[in-house]
């Protein structure tokens, strides 16, 4: 079913969902919790090289399985790490995480079982799924899950966090618990992205997972609209679509990503989709809770 | 054997210093993460290493001339690409200074090309000079003294003069200064000016000690130069100092007793012990929020 596709655009499509997944889980800990985290590319990392030797040694293992074990590796490590730094603030947070992906790279780099500098080569997934369709499925399977998670009691206990957290911890929020578990579940999404992606690519190295793999997860999660699911997948699809679309420039394309990104960022500074609310357009489209909205402006003014 | 490792250590940490007192500066006068400051530094060997092979400057006047460009880059990056988003959400300015450092290094690239560029012998004769025990280059004597030098006038500016008191009097409370008839536009140009001086010095002077000069010199040399801030307590800038010594020493130390493949991951492991331990970094203030 997929024979009618440009093999191009089906990669693009890949990439695009691999990295709604990976963003989604990023705009958990950042966007929602307010943690900002500069390493999700190591738990991108771990769950990529997690799956990739489950693959390898183990080629039995449904892909599904291996995903999921992946994932909760990468979850595992998370809450290990999580525990003592996510009693951090700020920017002392995101240097920590910072400094940890750059450890799990070079660790990595330097470890028998990840063949060191070499890296892995990734046979294909043990499963009669094509990979473009588990991909999607798995993408949307996960914005399904972000929708819900954020409108739910233990969504709006991490909103309460990144809004205040002396005033949550007040209402009885256990911050740390709260921080770990938002931490835990988004590094989830973070490997089972990466086991995706090890995966698609066939190829891994721990150096493909360094400072800059953090950075353009933090652009898709930022540029889309901080805390907004719907942002995440705008600002997945639109970075990772943008450099191919840029390649008619070639050696100017990574120059006008950066001015393109400073650009966006002046225009338009809470992101393409912040503070734009999906449910609150179509609310106001029904003629339904806009006085509420307009009138809550007024009496402010 | 130990005093050489020391000497090594204190000539590295030394830079790291130069560039950690950008990223400190900056951040406590207006809370920002400028990861533009590493392609600054990058910049600065640049300037420097034209001026000594297409100009023929001798190395301390190629170190000026980094400096001005450097200066100059600084105050521009911050009008077009901070100013407009002095307002909005700190993750904002955060990507928007990931962006301007993207931009710079992959001008860098298309300009200078992707392989490292040497600093030609004549640049800066290396002797050594033996000393109770140990040998200390010439190179390393002048790293040291140009970062004490440097860091002196630092200090000199931000306690004795007008200008310093009104960057300490911004950092401490934006708004208060504001009321106060402090000009606090000027003032960030101000630090962003220094901060970037000191980082063009750093990349000069980075540049003779590996030799070599690349696009792509910035980030790690950046990342661990914020290291050092935040290990230092960020916003502080005895914090910085102290930081940046400390990580380069200790990185010094580690590739001597073996972990030389693990080079990169020493700096960060420390950072984030020191941080556990004292989560305000070595010198910061803990400051307590009120509802």
């Amino acid at each position: 079913m997929l024979n009618g596709i440009d093999p191009y655009i089906l990669q693009i499509l890949v990439n695009i969902g691999i990295a709604i997944v990976l963003a989604l889980g990023l705009n958990l800990i950042t966007g929602i919790t307010g943690q900002l985290s500069l390493g999700h590319a190591a738990f991108m990392s771990t769950g990529a090289f997690a799956s990739a030797l489950i693959t390898l040694r183990f080629p039995g293992v449904p892909f599904a399985l291996n995903l999921l074990a992946a994932g909760l590796f990468s979850a595992l490590v998370a809450a290990l790490i999580g525990y003592p730094i996510l009693r951090l603030t700020g920017d002392y947070l995101a240097i920590c995480t910072l400094g940890f992906a750059e450890i799990v790279k070079v660790v990595f780099l330097n470890m028998e079982i990840t063949n060191r500098a070499l890296g892995l080569t990734v046979p294909p997934p043990a499963s009669s799924i094509p990979m473009p369709v588990y991909v999607w499925a798995i993408a949307i399977l996960t914005i399904v899950a972000c929708s819900f998670i954020k409108e739910s009691r233990f969504g709006r206990a991490l909103k309460a966090i990144r809004d205040d957290e002396i005033a949550a911890e007040a209402m009885g929020i256990n911050l740390t618990r709260y921080k770990i578990q938002s931490f835990a579940f988004g590094s989830f999404l973070a490997g089972v992205g990466g086991g995706l992606y090890a995966h698609f690519l066939g190829y891994i190295n721990p150096s493909d997972f360094g400072f800059m793999k953090s950075v353009d997860m933090l652009n898709m999660v930022v540029l889309g609209g901080l805390g907004s699911v719907a942002g995440s997948v705008v600002g997945a699809s639109i970075l990772t679509a943008a450099p191919e679309f840029l390649r008619f420039m070639s050696q100017y394309r990574m120059l006008v990503y950066g001015a393109l990104l400073v650009l966006l960022m002046v225009f338009r500074p809470n992101g393409l989709l912040g503070g734009v609310s999906f449910s609150g357009l179509l609310m106001r489209k029904c003629g339904l809770g806009a006085c509420g909205r307009d009138g809550g402006k007024g009496e402010g003014a | 054997m130990l005093l050489q490792q020391l000497i090594n250590g204190i000539a590295l940490g030394s830079v790291y210093a130069l560039i950690a007192l950008g990223y400190t500066m900056v951040y406590g006068i207006i809370a920002l993460i400028n990861f533009a400051h590493g392609e600054i530094f990058m910049a600065g060997a640049f300037v420097g290493l034209i001026a000594v092979t297409r100009f023929h400057l001798n190395i301390f006047l190629a170190m000026l001339a980094a400096m001005a460009v450097c200066t100059v880059m600084g105050v521009v990056i911050e009008r077009i690409a901070y100013r407009p988003l002095r307002r909005s959400s700190r993750l904002s300015a955060l990507i928007s200074a990931i962006g301007v450092s993207i931009f710079l290094s992959s001008l860098a690239l298309m300009l200078f090309g992707a392989d490292a560029k040497p600093f030609p012998d004549t640049a800066f004769p290396v002797r050594q000079i033996h000393m109770a025990g140990a040998e200390i280059s010439s190179l390393q004597l002048l790293i040291i003294g140009v970062s004490a030098l440097l860091m002196l006038g630092l200090e000199f500016i931000v306690r004795r003069t007008k200008i310093g008191k009104a960057m300490r009097a911004v950092s401490e409370d934006y708004q208060t200064a504001a009321l106060m008839g402090i000009d606090v536009n000027r003032v960030i140009s101000f630090t962003f000016a220094i901060g970037s001086a000191l980082a063009g010095a750093g990349g000069v002077l980075v540049g003779l000690l590996f030799n070599a000069v690349s696009f792509n010199m910035g980030l790690m040399a950046g990342l661990k130069a914020f290291a050092a801030a935040v290990l230092g307590g960020i916003g502080s800038i005895p914090g910085a100092m102290l930081g940046g010594l400390f990580l380069g020493v200790t990185e010094v130390l580690g590739v001597a007793a073996g972990y030389s493949s693990y080079r990169d991951a020493i700096a960060f492991a420390i950072l984030i012990l020191v941080l556990l331990v004292k989560p305000t970094g070595l010198l910061g203030r803990a400051i307590q929020k009120k509802v």
